[in-house]
This record gives structure tokens, C-alpha cells and sequence, in this order.
């Protein structure tokens, strides 16, 4: 329990009649970036608002930092930095005297408050920009300043929600090197919930993914695309006009293949090794079959991802 | 304590340094400083009039023959000052997403609203305590005679009574800013409420009693007086009036007594009307203070309960 940074047994939140998390099992250990996944109503932000005690669980056990969020909010709060997906400033103040307000809130002695402000500044790269009010700030330097508002606290564990939505990619990918370089340098766990799975994929140790407020997998991508597609490195897709079920036997028999299923018109080939031209050859030379398409592609997250949800 | 303390530090900032305190206190100064003007024009006159020897207190209450006196326009302006700092408290913090992050602080959610509340509060008794400070100080050396122990005691208790009103006002303009997610919309409900209050309460009221007593050239005494008291008691479930009762009955010691009862033209001209000492006078308002507080107390529990039970996100 105690190299984990968020536990969570049988974590269950009901309103009225409706159960937005149920019997959620989650263990987070230090040092970890974990990304929570899935759709609108999944229960995320449900998770969130419990580990901070904004919310009481309905049953079920939680354990954030060591503490219990219902007992001790303000501890847990005060090491745990939340930034949400749509951050608010107050519009009229710069940059830093937003950064002090937070500060002061952290009963942070006020004689440190400037240094750790022009550091966190520093790190998301907002120095410069330190004494311009927040009205004239971009989105994106919105989120950065969210990102130093999180750190001023020196926090052990940091909650994202949605930290890239809205930016375009140069500024997610300098956020997402951001989160990247905290957790390597300063040995931060992040929780980040996001629906850009292509972005999380590149930082995420781990990935969580919630569907109707259930844990419906977790795993590093390459655990997770082994237990969805049985542990093949490539999906090749083939699409033919003529006598499917002859072609998916044909095309079993081909060495190095390890699974083969269909859907329509369509042949789902798993493989380790990229066998596309065994395929066509096989495919070609069948009598009466005309071969129309072939794609080749590798696991990614957004693939695990939308397996999963075609299951659920 | 620290947190609220911060809070409430921020928050004095923020109204000290916003366009509508700057505003408002414009506006009440103006009004104030006009009255002051007009009380002083006529305070001669109504002192001559008069046999009591609360002179300094006519400066509040001595009206023109156009204008009316310092205590209507206190009235009038109360509700407003109160109703706008608090119909934005929360909802403008929830709506510029700055709530959630507020609360992911290690702070406790009522700290928000406590000091919010105490931040209002301190500033309404500036803008108040300072009006009523300098038209005292103004009559002061105009007409040159100075207040009574007495008196000062009246305008203390005078000023506690407008903070009590205002709170009164803030809290339920609070109320809406906690319920409501729109400040367009809170700030005209308290309005409205207000309006309710202020000007409807007393045509109602009017309307009521004619209707159950009507008072007519036939009316007997008894009925004249199921008429008094059944538009009396109308009139005083707004907390207007109980306010404009309280600061009339303070600050207006000789013969405001004669509001609190019916009592005909032939009574009063019987009567022998001595000033009511500080204590009479407190004996006759405290119901009506007891009400403005208990009222602002009300509102702010509710809006403290339900903010407190609001679920708070970021979207």
C-alpha cells in the first residue's frame, strides 16, 4: 500500500439510483505516469473529484498519498496538484500575483513565494511573461501557467485532466515534455485523463481505461494490444470479393500466421512479421477470388481503445 | 483561519480596486453629500419646529421641499450596494473555471464563502461607517453644534442597523450566486426581489387593507384601526420597512412612537410628546433588528449549506 500513490479497493460513487463508479480497483504506484482513458461519462472525473475529497465515495475503500481524502482533504491537498480541464485565472491579475494567491492558499512563508514562483515560471517557460496579466495570455499559456500554478506546491502527485485539449500540437507536445521531464527529474506521479490517446501513448507508463465507470483494462499498450489481439505485433486487413471462409483457410495455412478472423468482406490477419506479400501471392492465386485492398498497420493505444469499447 | 484570512485579504483587494466600488461610492457620496446639502438648508427651520433637543440627528433627517432626506436615500441605496457585492461571489468563480482550482487548494470550501462574505461585509461598512462619518463631520461645522453622547450613541447604532440591512441583502444576493450559474440572472432576481420589497409590499399592503377595512367618510374608529393594523402588519414582512421603522425610531426619538400603534388626530393632540431616551427607543426596534439579522443569518446559512453540498467541476 505504501509504494502506491493512489489505492483504491471496490471504489464505488452512486447518484441516487445511477452508478457512476463501480467497485473501481486501482493501484498507482510512485514515480508513474498514468493515463486514465475513456469516453464522456465514463467516471473519470467522478475518480478525480473522490481522490481530492471533493466528493464522497458511496462505498469502497480510497487512499491517496497515504491518506484518506474523506479524513484528511487538506493533506492530501496539499501535496497533490490538480489542473482542470478548462483552467480559470483570475483575468485581471499577472501572472504572478495568481501564483502568489495559490501560494499563499498553500501556507507557503511568504518570503519563499518569489523564487518558487519565478521557478515554476521558469519551467513552463513564462518568465518573460511573469508580470502580464492573464487576459492577454493564449490558451496554451493558460495551461502552461496551469502546470506552474500545480508545481508551486511541490506536489508528489499531480491530476491532469484533458492538460492538451484545445492546443495544437507544437504546444501539447511542449506540455506533454513538460509532464514528461517533472516526472523524470522530480519523480512526480501524474494521473492524466485524456481523449487524445495519441499523445498520452508517448508519455504513459501505464494506461487505465473506464467504460460505464468500470476498470476495463490496464496495462502498458503493448500488454494491453496482447491481451486484445492475442499478442500480435501487426494486423494485416484484406479485403476481397469471392469465397471468404476459402480464403481465411487458405491463408492459415500460411507459416508465421497466428490468428485469422472475418468480418464481411474483410480478413483480419494476426502476425509478428510483416507478411503481406505471402498474403497477396496466396490471395492471387486463388481461382475465382479478386484481392481489392490490403493494409498493414501496428498496434497503437487508439487501436486498444476502440477494441475495447467495440467489445464493450 | 489562515485560509479565509487570505481569501478575505484578496477579496478587499478586489473590491477596493474594482470599477463598481468606485462606483458605488461615487454614487453614495453624491447622493449623501446632496442631502447633507439639503438637510443643512432646511435644518433651521425644522429645529424651531421642533422641541426636542436631538438637533445634530436632523442632519440624517431633515428633508427639502424636492429632495428627500439622507435616511431615504440610505434606504434606497442599502439594498443596492448590498445586492452588488454579492450576486457575483460565487457564480463569477464558477463560471471563470477559478472555483475547482480554488478548491483543489488545501483549504476548506466554506473558507471560500466565508471570506467572501466577510470581505463584503467590511466593505459595506466603509462605504457606510465613511458617508455617515463625514456628513457628521460636515453638519459639525456647519451648524456648529455638537452631538450629545446620546446622539453619538443613535448614529453608532444607526450605523450597525444599515451594515445589518445591507448584510441582509448581500447574503440573499449570495444566496442567488451560489443557486444561480449566471450572474445576469442572480443579480436581476435579487432585484426584482428587491423591488418586491421596496415599492409592492406597501401598494399590496394599501390594497389589502382598503379592501378588508375600508376607510371611508362613513368608517367607524374601530374599523380605521383594522385598517392601520392590517396594513401595518403587511407592510412589515419586507424587511424595508422594518428598516425604515428601526433608523425613524432611532434617530427621530420625539414622537416616532406614534408608528408603532394606530392613534387618532385626536389622540396625538392630547399627548404630550417627550423624546424617548436611548433605551426606549432600543426597546421599540429591537424586534425589527432582531428580524434584519436573523433574515441576513437565514440567507447565509442556506447559501452556505448548498454551497458547501455543490458539486464542484470543471466543465
Amino acid at each position: 500500500m505504501d509504494n502506491y500513490v493512489i489505492s483504491t479497493k471496490n471504489l464505488t460513487k452512486k447518484y441516487g439510483a445511477k452508478t457512476v463508479v463501480d467497485n473501481l480497483n486501482l493501484s498507482i504506484p510512485k514515480g508513474e505516469i498514468y493515463g486514465l482513458l475513456g469516453p464522456n461519462g465514463a467516471g473519470k472525473s467522478t475518480v478525480i473529484l473522490m481522490l481530492l475529497g471533493l466528493t464522497e465515495p458511496t462505498s469502497g475503500e480510497l487512499s491517496v498519498l497515504g491518506y484518506k481524502p474523506t479524513k484528511d482533504p487538506l493533506r492530501i491537498k496539499r501535496f497533490t496538484g490538480y489542473l482542470p480541464e478548462k483552467v480559470g485565472f483570475y483575468e485581471d491579475m499577472t501572472s504572478v500575483q495568481n501564483l502568489e494567491y495559490t501560494a499563499l492558499l498553500n501556507s507557503i512563508p511568504e518570503k519563499d513565494i518569489p523564487g518558487k514562483i519565478d521557478a515554476c515560471l521558469t519551467i513552463v517557460g513564462l518568465l518573460k511573461d511573469k508580470n502580464r496579466i492573464v487576459k492577454q495570455f493564449s490558451k496554451g499559456m493558460k495551461q502552461r501557467l496551469g502546470i506552474a500554478d500545480v508545481l508551486i506546491k511541490d506536489p508528489e502527485l499531480v491530476i491532469f485532466d484533458e492538460p492538451t485539449e484545445g492546443l495544437d500540437i507544437e504546444v501539447a507536445n511542449q506540455i506533454l515534455e513538460s509532464i514528461f521531464n517533472l516526472n523524470r527529474d522530480k519523480k512526480i506521479t501524474f494521473v492524466i485523463c485524456s481523449h487524445q490517446l495519441n499523445l498520452v501513448q508517448k508519455i504513459c507508463h501505464k494506461v487505465g481505461i473506464m467504460s460505464k465507470g468500470k476498470l476495463i483494462g490496464e496495462g502498458n499498450v503493448s500488454e494491453l494490444s496482447k491481451n486484445m489481439f492475442g499478442g500480435n505485433k501487426y494486423q494485416i486487413e484484406v479485403e476481397i470479393i469471392g469465397d471468404v471462409n476459402r480464403v481465411v483457410e487458405k491463408i492459415k495455412s500460411i507459416k508465421s500466421i497466428k490468428t485469422v478472423s472475418s468480418t464481411g468482406n474483410a480478413i483480419h490477419i494476426g502476425t509478428d512479421e510483416d507478411l503481406r506479400q505471402d498474403v497477396s501471392k496466396t490471395v492471387t492465386n486463388m481461382d475465382g477470388i479478386i484481392l481489392t485492398k490490403m493494409d498493414i498497420k501496428d498496434f497503437s493505444l487508439e487501436d486498444v481503445y476502440l477494441n475495447y469499447f467495440k467489445e464493450v | 483561519m489562515k485560509s479565509v484570512l487570505t481569501i478575505y485579504r484578496k477579496e478587499l483587494a478586489d473590491y477596493f480596486s474594482s470599477k463598481k466600488f468606485l462606483i458605488l461610492l461615487a454614487l453614495v457620496y453624491l447622493t449623501g453629500l446632496t442631502s447633507i446639502y439639503v438637510s443643512i438648508q432646511n435644518i433651521r427651520a425644522a429645529a424651531q419646529s421642533s422641541t426636542d433637543a436631538f438637533v445634530f440627528l436632523k442632519l440624517f433627517t431633515t428633508a427639502g421641499d424636492v429632495l428627500p432626506s439622507f435616511l431615504y436615500f440610505l434606504s434606497f441605496f442599502i439594498p443596492i450596494i448590498g445586492i452588488v457585492f454579492g450576486f457575483d461571489a460565487i457564480n463569477t468563480e464558477r463560471s471563470s473555471k477559478n472555483l475547482s482550482r480554488l478548491l483543489s487548494q488545501p483549504i476548506y470550501r466554506d473558507s471560500i464563502i466565508n471570506g467572501k462574505f466577510l470581505a463584503g461585509i467590511t466593505t459595506m461598512t466603509i462605504i457606510i461607517g465613511s458617508i455617515i462619518m463625514i456628513i457628521a463631520g460636515i453638519g459639525l461645522r456647519v451648524i456648529g453644534v455638537p452631538p450629545s453622547s446620546e446622539e453619538i450613541l443613535r448614529i453608532l447604532i444607526f450605523i450597525f442597523i444599515c451594515v445589518c440591512y445591507g448584510t441582509f441583502w448581500m447574503a440573499l444576493s449570495m444566496l442567488f450566486s451560489v443557486i444561480m450559474d449566471k450572474t445576469a440572472t442572480s443579480i436581476l432576481t435579487a432585484i426584482a426581489i428587491w423591488i418586491f420589497f421596496f415599492f409592492f409590499v406597501q401598494i399590496i399592503a394599501n390594497a389589502v387593507a382598503n379592501a378588508i377595512a375600508p376607510v371611508n367618510e362613513s368608517a367607524t374608529l374601530a374599523t380605521q384601526i383594522k385598517n392601520f393594523n392590517i396594513d401595518l402588519g403587511i407592510k412589515r414582512i419586507s424587511p424595508a420597512y422594518l428598516f425604515t421603522e428601526a433608523i425613524t425610531i432611532l434617530l427621530v426619538p420625539s414622537g416616532s412612537q406614534l408608528f408603532l400603534k394606530a392613534v387618532t388626530t385626536a389622540d396625538i393632540s392630547k399627548m404630550i410628546l417627550n423624546p424617548l431616551s436611548l433605551g426606549q427607543s432600543l426597546i421599540q426596534v429591537w424586534p425589527q433588528i432582531v428580524v434584519i439579522i436573523a433574515l441576513a443569518i437565514i440567507c447565509f446559512a442556506i447559501s452556505y449549506i448548498v454551497f458547501i453540498k455543490q458539486e464542484i467541476r470543471s466543465t
